[in-house]
């Protein structure tokens, strides 16, 4: 990323607000799991909290907010892999057949 | 010799090689910590009974972690940042505060599987099963003390060696769950490590580069932290993963 000693100044503030964030986000999530929600809700609210602490950490510290087209391209192929990966054990799950047995 | 684009960044790219390597580097990271929780979640729509983490794991202890390496991603971006703005001094104290914190997680992190070590499970052959520690341990006999239930401690227990059907402690054999609950987070220990290997080396001896080559070695600093940066995204979904579903 290209940027003069000026513009870095005013990232700092932002890389202060994003630490607050993620450690009120840390908070949040230990009390959610408090509250012994049913498993599936405690996964959609714990996975949307991570989801949203990785935007934050991504999307400021790593700089991906302005970042070039070769490594969104790189990241866009890498997501769909990863939603592959993802898909094959929770199509498993819900594999009627599989509670037949 | 030369080694092209590692200050100014390549036309066709837009980029300095070493970001471009770093980025490919930390696909190929996505895909393997992507397998683990692949397997993961294979593991658990799979078995019939799942514990939940909080019951066998340290919740405090975990929770303080995840603010001991959220804090040291941002040390780590303020000595990126700092670099950028030409103060060395400062560039070194939030260096080394990364450092630290990255120290801190790791003894943390012991505590925590020694505490698993010590920690055992026995299932008696009338399928009885007692969770605590090791009070004494005989040739004929072990004296447990089971864990605090309802914050009551429960007397120690007294067992014949020929009542006892399985006896082993809470290391990766015990469970599936702790099978990949140490698989996952080992593998993040040793990216820790490599990550505090790199870092200790910028911070010390690698830091030479500044006075010589100072564009260079501050993205050498912003690549350092793009990768430190990725061991505190993969511990943000572990902890929720393992300590707390």
């Amino acid at each position: 990323m290209e940027m003069h000693a000026e513009e870095v100044k005013k990232h700092v503030k932002v890389y202060i607000t994003v630490f607050v964030a993620l450690l009120f986000l840390t908070i949040v999530t230990v009390a959610v799991s408090y509250l012994h929600l049913s498993v599936g809700v405690a996964i959609a609210v714990a996975l949307l909290i991570a989801s949203i602490k990785a935007t934050l950490v991504g999307g400021y510290f790593m700089h991906l907010i302005s970042e070039k087209k070769l490594i969104y391209a790189t990241l866009i192929l890498t997501v769909v892999f990863f939603i592959v990966l993802m898909v094959i054990p929770v199509s498993h799950a819900l594999d009627p057949i599989r509670y037949n047995h | 010799m030369q080694i092209p684009y590692n200050e100014t960044a390549r036309p066709d790219t837009g980029l300095f090689n070493a970001k471009l390597g770093l980025w490919l580097f930390l696909a190929s990271e996505v895909m393997l910590f992507g397998a683990l929780f692949s397997t993961y979640v294979l593991l658990r729509v799979g078995a019939p009974v799942w514990p939940h983490g909080y019951t066998i794991l340290n919740v405090p202890l975990a929770t303080l972690n995840t603010v001991v390496l959220i804090s040291s991603s941002v040390t780590m971006v303020m000595s990126w940042a700092s670099l950028m703005m030409k103060n060395f001094g400062k560039f070194r104290l939030y260096l080394g505060l990364t450092i630290l914190m990255g120290m801190a997680f790791l003894v943390v992190k012991t505590f925590e599987y020694k505490a698993k070590f010590v920690h055992y499970g026995v299932t008696l052959h009338d399928g009885t099963e007692i969770v605590g520690h090791i009070e004494e341990e005989a040739e004929d006999h072990v004296v447990m003390l089971p864990d605090m239930k309802d914050g009551v401690q429960p007397s120690p227990v007294h067992i014949e060696r020929a009542q006892i059907k399985r006896l082993t402690n809470f290391g990766p054999w015990y469970s599936t769950f702790l099978a990949i609950y140490f698989t996952l987070t080992g593998l993040h220990v040793l990216h820790v490590i490599g990550g505090l290997v790199v870092n200790i080396y910028l911070w010390g001896p690698g830091a030479k580069m500044w006075k010589t080559e100072p564009t260079r070695f501050t993205n050498r600093i912003e690549v350092a932290g793009l990768y430190w940066h990725f061991v505190d995204l993969v511990w943000i979904f572990l902890f929720p993963v393992l300590y707390l579903l």
